[in-house]
């Protein structure tokens, strides 16, 4: 049997708010919910989709923090921000390619999703994952996924030219090896090249 | 992850892995010291504090014989500040009287009075005090008698505390 691992399935979710209550409950970050539930195209759909950190195996937010406040620990896990180190830049929330991590102001500082590091690295679920009713957000074996669910778990992305592993993984249909996920190239929306590329007033005109 | 050889140098000083970071910021090892050294202080005014407020209880007072039921060179048995604890009261030939405890320090023996030695000899090891101050002179014992206070009121000697 393999080990615990933490899947998505947006296909599955309603919109209950459930975990987003959980989150708050969560002991690492009492009273704060890190986890963004997402409403897709609102006017013509009540589709929603939960957004929990995904655990980059190379966390962008990690790489471009400048006080070296977030740190990976051995399983993996990204971790909030480290209270005395964290300068509340907000370059990870920019970062982030999944727009996780969350930056609080009466604090000044970063937080993010740590999938309840204090219950998973434990053997228990993330408090999302526990309430969850339709188990769109699951964390089990990756047996069991694919014993009970339709599709396949896969945790690659691509997002343009950059391509992204994760901890977490997705549930995407069986044809899917890798999630592509599109973005506005700005270099399309120039008619023509900037003469000085740091004009920012040249940049926003066109 | 990029490999470690890939990583820029000052990343081996700042890594991204939690097992990697041994940096302790200057804030951090201040704060530990202030915090650390005011517990340290708290604690210590603290147990000063109770040593001061507890103050040691107030032996009793009792009268344990008359001036004359001990003569000089002799030797009198009483119990104080309880009937558990066997005492002894001796009388130097100059008429000066001393009390000790009479438990042995060695093995808690009874002590008896040697008045030609001047000393308060324990039976059971060959262990030796002082009778004058109860301080061991010879055998297994290491720690003195505790001493009775005693006081003499007109013809009454009165016990009036310990001093271990």
């Amino acid at each position: 049997m393999s080990e615990l691992a933490f899947f998505i399935d947006y296909s599955r979710c309603i919109g209950c708010q459930a975990c987003v209550q959980a989150c708050e409950e969560c002991d690492t970050h009492r009273g704060r919910s890190l986890i963004h539930l997402e409403t897709i195209e609102r006017r013509d759909s009540v589709q929603t989709a939960p957004q929990v950190c995904m655990h980059c195996v190379d966390p962008i937010c990690a790489r471009v923090c400048p006080a070296d406040a977030i740190k990976q620990t051995a399983e993996g896990v990204v971790q909030s921000s480290l209270k005395p180190r964290c300068i509340g830049c907000s370059n990870c929330v920019l970062a982030c390619p999944f727009g996780v991590p969350k930056y609080f102001g009466e604090v000044d500082q970063m937080m993010k999703c740590d999938m309840c590091y204090d219950r998973t690295s434990t053997g228990r679920r993330p408090m999302c994952a526990t309430v969850c009713p339709s188990q769109a957000l699951a964390f089990t074996t990756i047996e069991e996924i694919m014993r009970t669910r339709q599709g396949q778990a896969v945790n690659e992305w691509q997002f343009g030219e950059e391509r992204v592993r994760t901890k977490v993984y997705v549930l995407v249909p069986t044809a899917v090896d890798r999630v592509h996920v599109d973005i506005i190239p700005l270099s399309s929306l120039r008619k023509t090249p900037l003469a000085d590329p740091y004009d920012v007033a040249e940049l926003l005109s066109q | 992850m990029a490999d470690a050889h890939e990583q820029a140098r000052w990343r081996e000083d700042f890594p991204v892995r939690w097992d990697e970071d041994h940096y302790m910021t200057r804030r951090e090892l201040a704060k530990f010291l202030t915090l650390g050294s005011g517990l340290l202080a708290s604690v210590s005014v603290l147990i000063a504090a109770i040593g001061l407020t507890r103050a040691a209880p107030s032996a009793p007072v009792r009268t344990i014989a008359n001036v004359d039921d001990v003569p000089a060179g002799g030797s009198l048995l009483f119990r104080y500040p309880t009937d558990e604890d066997p005492c002894i009261l001796v009388r130097d030939g100059a008429g000066r009287f001393d009390a000790f405890s009479q438990v042995c320090t060695h093995l808690s023996c009874a002590v008896v009075h040697r008045p030609e030695q001047q000393a308060l000899a324990c039976p059971c090891h060959n262990g030796s005090f002082s009778a004058a101050d109860g301080r061991p002179l010879a055998g297994p014992p290491t720690r003195r008698l505790p001493r009775i206070v005693i006081e003499q009121q007109g013809t009454k000697l009165v016990a009036r505390g310990i001093e271990v």
